[in-house]
């Protein structure tokens, strides 16, 4: 099990590499990957079975996870890289020409990622398959998905909230970031998708509420989410948007828009380098 | 010419459902699923021989493009299937991200394609599948011609590793291809060696072809017919050859003209060997509610068409 600090000091690094990440770019989305930080941190070095050792497209042997909101692929990527699916420094070529780090993830040639994504509200069906196959197979391993808000917004997430409650998927765990804003501006003003919790609830999920910017909250929602009791997970987790950057907490401006070098580096000065820079 | 015996009228997407079958029995890894169509996509001996691999997903497609990828990922063979426009038109985004462009091992079985599903009207018939599946890389899409060939196609589908799109219909139509030939993906049939003309088609309009070729006979004119079962990857060098032999051709489909057979072989000859074309296909609008048979007539779908359109394309050699 990794301690709390040592997950708080990935997770400080992770943000710096996704603000350089985006700076270099010149493109991108660091809102919802600064967000969603500490959740993935949290999967990928504590809750998760998996290995960049063993890792094969088909999951097989592994807790596999699937990124619905494809726009986080910064928080996505450097992830995958600081776990051990390829070397940190390929995390400087995010959308540039010919790299395997493409603007929204693509599958079958980067390691660590299952299906491609970036068309919102598919993830959830993928990673609903992917536990109806472990099931078949007769594995024990899970299958884990990441969904934005705003991306609850798409009528196939509501789909396969109910497929994967008639098919009694319980080794299925979605966690969505729940920052409250989108493009256009706050869910509520854009949308009204309302109360997240009491629809998931009514759909005949397992719902959980975490803070997603607690170590010790996400990790206890985590474990609540191991129960085999034939009903599919999820985690609701509380989050602001450009968390760990202060002139960006909480702005819905910063869900696409790179920084300014003069940014990058006031924003890089608020996170502590803990692991060495890319 | 060749002689093609119907040995009797049958629905190919019966020949879907006994390929699955057969498939199911080779590979356990093969599945079946379904939009609440099951009785009319032919899934419902599959479900009783496997119940296990039959997964019916309610009235969402988009949920089970998804779901099907996700199996495909964890290394079953999902049959996806629904009507021709519901698996094609209505999920199209989810079809190009999770099966083509994330290139995982689907199996989009369409039926009820064509105006010849008959009575239910436009909502229904799609004369604009094959445009929209032809369009994404990587996709394989198979047309068969009768209940035999789309057995067999549906079994070479199940063998092969990639995308397919699977292309068959409602209403019972003339079986005569050789029900023991296995089904070659990416092979053009040439159902009847000809030098005057070249009849390319797909489908149902396979059989209308053979009819037209022999009226064309009795007119002292030689046709050769191919039948277009992959569309994609197009054999293109079948297509050459045959229209380097006969200087002009005829393409018959139940389809729209708009990213047609027509327009991809025209295509072709167009930078290989320029030759004069005539189309007889669905044009550029919907369909309505009416018979197979009154359908076909309104479209003008049949072997008379053909054929006049080949004397057309003869004459403008």
């Amino acid at each position: 099990m990794t301690s709390i600090q040592e997950l708080s000091n990935i997770a400080s690094q992770v943000r710096r590499d996704i603000i350089r990440m985006v700076t270099a770019a010149k493109s991108g989305h660091p809102g919802g990957s600064l967000s969603s930080t500490d959740i993935l941190t949290a999967l990928f070095f504590n809750e998760m079975k998996h290995s960049p050792d063993t890792w094969s497209r088909s999951g097989k042997g592994q807790d596999a996870f699937i990124l619905s909101a494809g726009h986080l692929a910064p928080v996505y990527y450097a992830i995958l890289a600081r776990a051990g699916y390829f070397e940190p420094s390929k995390l400087g070529t995010l959308r540039k020409f010919g790299s395997k780090l493409q603007g929204h993830p693509s599958a079958g040639d980067l390691k660590g990622v299952y299906q491609a994504s970036g068309s919102l509200g598919q993830g959830l069906a993928v990673a609903a398959g992917m536990a109806l196959g472990k099931k078949l197979a007769g594995e024990d391993e899970r299958a884990f998905v990441l969904l934005g808000d705003g991306e609850c917004e798409e009528g196939e997430i509501w789909e396969s909230a109910m497929f994967a409650v008639h098919y009694s998927l319980d080794n299925l765990v979605a966690m969505t970031d729940w920052n409250g804003l989108q493009i256009d501006g706050p869910i509520e003003s854009v949308s009204g998708i309302g109360d997240l919790r009491e629809k998931w609830m009514a759909f005949g999920w397992d719902v959980i509420v975490a803070d997603g910017h607690d170590f010790e909250s996400i990790l206890t929602a985590f474990e609540i989410a191991r129960k085999a009791n034939g009903k599919p997970k999820m985690i609701l987790f509380q989050t602001e948007m450009g968390r760990g950057v202060d002139f960006m907490l909480n702005d819905h401006g910063w869900h696409g828009k790179a920084p300014s070098q003069e940014q990058c580096d006031a924003a890089l000065a608020q996170l502590k380098e803990t692991l060495g820079d890319y | 010419m060749k002689k093609y015996i119907d040995t009797g009228k049958k629905d190919t997407r019966s020949g879907f459902g006994a390929g699955l079958l057969i498939a199911g029995r080779e590979n356990p890894k093969v599945l079946a699923l379904t939009a609440d169509l099951k009785p009319s996509v032919k899934m419902v001996d599959f479900e009783k021989e496997f119940p296990d691999r039959f997964i019916e997903c309610g009235i969402a497609e988009a949920n089970m493009v998804g779901v099907a990828s996700g199996l495909a990922i964890a290394g079953f063979v999902p049959f996806a299937a629904s009507f021709a426009e519901f698996i094609t038109g209505r999920v199209y985004d989810q079809v190009r991200q999770a099966v083509a462009y994330g290139n995982t091992n689907v199996k989009l079985a369409a039926s009820h394609a064509g105006v010849t599903l008959g009575e239910d009207g436009a909502t229904h018939q799609t004369m604009e599948d094959v445009a929209l599946m032809r369009a994404l890389p990587g996709m394989t899409v198979l047309v068969p011609c009768d209940y035999n060939q789309t057995l067999q196609a549906t079994l070479a589908a199940a063998r092969f590793e990639g995308p397919v799109y699977l292309r068959f219909g409602r209403p019972s139509v003339p079986n005569y291809t050789n029900p023991d030939e296995p089904f070659e993906i990416g092979k053009v049939y040439n159902m009847n060696p000809g030098k005057d003309i070249t009849i390319a088609a797909m489908g149902l309009l396979v059989w209308e072809a053979l009819q037209a070729a022999e009226m064309l006979e009795k007119e002292g004119i030689s046709a050769e017919v191919l039948n277009v079962s992959t569309v994609k990857p197009l054999d293109c060098k079948a297509i050459i050859d045959s229209l380097a032999k006969t200087g002009c051709a005829v393409v018959a489909e139940e389809h729209g003209m708009a990213g047609g057979l027509g327009e991809l072989l025209s295509g072709v000859a167009a930078a290989h060997k320029p030759v004069p074309f005539e189309f007889v296909n669905g044009g550029d609008r919907f369909g309505e509610s009416g018979t197979p048979a009154e359908l076909i007539e309104e479209f003008g779908l049949n072997a008379a068409n053909i054929a006049a359109a080949a004397k057309k394309a003869i004459s403008r050699k």
